[in-house]
């Protein structure tokens, strides 16, 4: 499970609150959600991600409201991975819940910038830095969050366990 | 049986999910799976629960009985969409034969409602679609917000992998002084430890400071336990919280409390007689500086309410402030009682009219402001000084708008003055 793509760098404590503010927690359509994904930190992201980016974060990634909407509005805005030296608790489910990798990789705010190229091994995870040559080793996802992640998320697996695929 | 081998002490975090997935012991780390003995949905968290769950396919939800719908954020509803999702909510609920909706007019700020009407029990694994679930701790449950698909998810099993927290203790002593409250020590303690100081991990509340305060207060404090990352937060179960616990319910209460001698990875002491009133500037909860220091920031708009400040002593404490005082020119006070039980007994209390003649407007029981959805949202360079849990830009509107959290003494007091300021310096009126 390889993911290449380039880096978009934000600080520590990325609120929820950030990334989707409370007005559009009224929005359902994942598309729509990624329409305004961080755009009160930076009203450019949502063009900078379009073609899909590694999002790179401080310490505790994701802080704030429960709000699914925000791990969804990454997604949907391009967001392919996250890697941030730590995350919130809830955040941190609700990205693996929707599919979206999250890895906390220490080290990693001071060894990538914007635009580097990044290769992220989910299974091992080994971090690559192609631009500075630099690797990283992030916490490796335990098996069964793989699982999760490979089957798309947590509705198909659920759907699994009660016998609906 | 005595068995021996059982040696390892634990804490009240590792206590309820060790008990909630069947097991004797458990070790920080370790991932269990839970069963949950309650779940709640609110207005903006639940479509989307909803939605998921229908994906899923599971038809019905596990136990229409352990499900509290609670309608809080946008209501009345403040737009068509808002009203459209509340519909289909009530209609879901329906269905499923949840019989505990409190619809509009029923209840009222979810984290508030939810203890009030007893599902906030000692030693009970509760989940809510929201991340101020963590209140309930006040209580001796063991309380964690998550998002809505996990709730799906949790509505069609009944169960959730937790992995096991390590725990911090707060140990505190001493008596409030003055318009120093509960929510000064939350916001000092989130000072120090910082916005992610507690990240994964549960925090305990012990010492004769905890003891000696009211739940009221135990609410609020335990509500602010996410703003440092912290998974749970909880105040031991003692007669004060059982009491009001057995007031509400007539369900076996079985409370669990942390083994002597249980492990912790830190314990922090505090000396509450030395707090003075404190605020969380923006842009982030841990920014926090003494009132006194802030006098030059002046302010557009007062918040009072939301699940952290808007219950009764709350209420009677911003009253206190503002008897016989009004709020300055061009300054606007939003008052937010957090359920219809505390908007009666301000009634009974006169409160309003304390409010109402100092130049405040009241509000029905909603979380409204407090998350920029609905009654009064902040203009681009505006300020506002409000008794809620988050400070974030464009937490309240505007990006480019700014929030101070404060306890509700010192919100009114600013309110009086223009400005930010330490109530205890407030003249006569």
């Amino acid at each position: 499970m390889d993911i290449f793509g380039k880096a978009v760098k934000f600080g520590d404590n990325v609120n929820t609150d950030v990334i989707i503010p409370g007005k559009y927690l009224e929005l359902i359509d994942p598309e729509e959600l990624g329409k305004h994904a961080l755009e009160g930190l930076d009203p450019k992201f949502t063009q900078k991600a379009k073609d899909g980016v590694i999002l790179i974060g401080g310490k505790n990634f994701g802080c704030g409201s429960s709000r699914e909407q925000a791990a969804t509005a990454l997604k949907s805005a391009g967001v392919k991975c996250v890697l941030a030296e730590s995350f919130a608790r809830i955040f941190y489910r609700n990205a693996i819940n929707v599919g979206l990798p999250a890895l906390e990789c220490i080290g990693i705010s001071k060894k990538a910038d914007e635009g580097d190229m990044i290769l992220v091994d989910l299974r091992s995870g080994t971090v690559e830095n192609q631009t500075t040559g630099i690797t990283l080793k992030a916490y490796p996802l335990p098996q069964f969050i793989l699982s999760l992640l490979e089957e798309g998320g947590l509705i198909p697996h659920v759907r699994g366990l009660i016998g609906k695929r | 049986m005595v068995t021996p081998e059982r040696c390892k002490k634990l804490n009240i975090f590792e206590k309820i999910l060790a008990r909630a997935s069947g097991r004797k012991e458990v070790v920080p780390g370790e991932i269990v799976e839970a069963n949950v003995d309650m779940a709640m949905i609110h207005d903006l968290t639940g479509p989307l629960t909803v939605d998921s769950f229908h994906k899923i396919g599971a038809g019905k939800v596990w136990d229409p009985k352990k499900i509290v719908v609670i309608f809080d954020h946008l209501v009345p509803p403040s737009t068509i969409r808002a009203a459209t999702l509340q519909k289909g909510l009530r209609e879901f609920v329906k269905e499923q034969g949840i019989k505990s909706l409190y619809d509009i007019g029923q209840g009222g700020v979810c984290h508030q409602v939810f203890h009030e009407k007893g599902y906030a029990r000692p030693g009970e694994l509760i989940v809510g679609a929201d991340s101020h679930t963590c209140t309930y701790g006040a209580l001796g449950a063991f309380a964690t917000g998550i998002g809505s698909t996990e709730m799906a998810a949790v509505f069609t099993t009944g169960k959730m992998w937790f992995r096991i927290p390590t725990a911090l203790k707060i140990h505190a002593t001493g008596d409030f002084r003055k318009n120093s409250t509960p929510k000064d020590l939350i916001l000092k303690i989130i000072g120090d430890i910082g916005e992610g100081g507690a990240i994964y991990k549960g925090m305990e509340f012990t010492g004769s400071t905890f003891t000696n305060m009211s739940i009221d207060g135990r609410l609020t404090v335990c509500n602010m336990v996410v703003e440092a990352g912290a998974k749970a937060g909880t105040v031991p179960p003692d007669n004060k919280s059982m009491a009001y616990v057995r007031s509400r319910t007539k369900k076996p209460l079985k409370p669990i409390r942390s083994d002597n001698n249980a492990t912790y990875e830190e314990t922090l002491e505090y000396d509450a007689a030395k707090l003075t009133p404190q605020v969380a500037c923006p842009p982030s909860v841990d920014n926090v500086k003494p009132a006194s220091e802030l006098s030059d920031v002046k302010i557009d708009q007062v918040f009072i309410g939301s699940c952290t400040n808007g219950r009764i002593e709350d209420l009677r404490l911003a009253a206190s402030v503002l008897k016989d005082r009004e709020i300055h020119n061009g300054v606007r006070m939003i008052i937010s009682p957090a359920s219809q039980e505390v908007y009666q007994q301000c009634l009974k209390e006169g409160l309003f009219n304390t409010f109402m003649e100092a130049g405040a407007i009241v509000t029905n029981a909603t979380c409204g402001p407090c998350l920029g959805g609905h009654m009064g949202l902040l203009a681009p360079g505006e300020v506002c000084i409000s008794t809620s849990n988050r400070n974030f830009i464009g937490r309240m509107g505007s990006p480019q708008s700014a929030v101070y959290l404060a306890n509700p003494a010192t919100a009114a007091a600013s309110g009086v003055v223009g400005h930010i300021m330490n109530p205890n310096d407030l003249r006569r009126p």
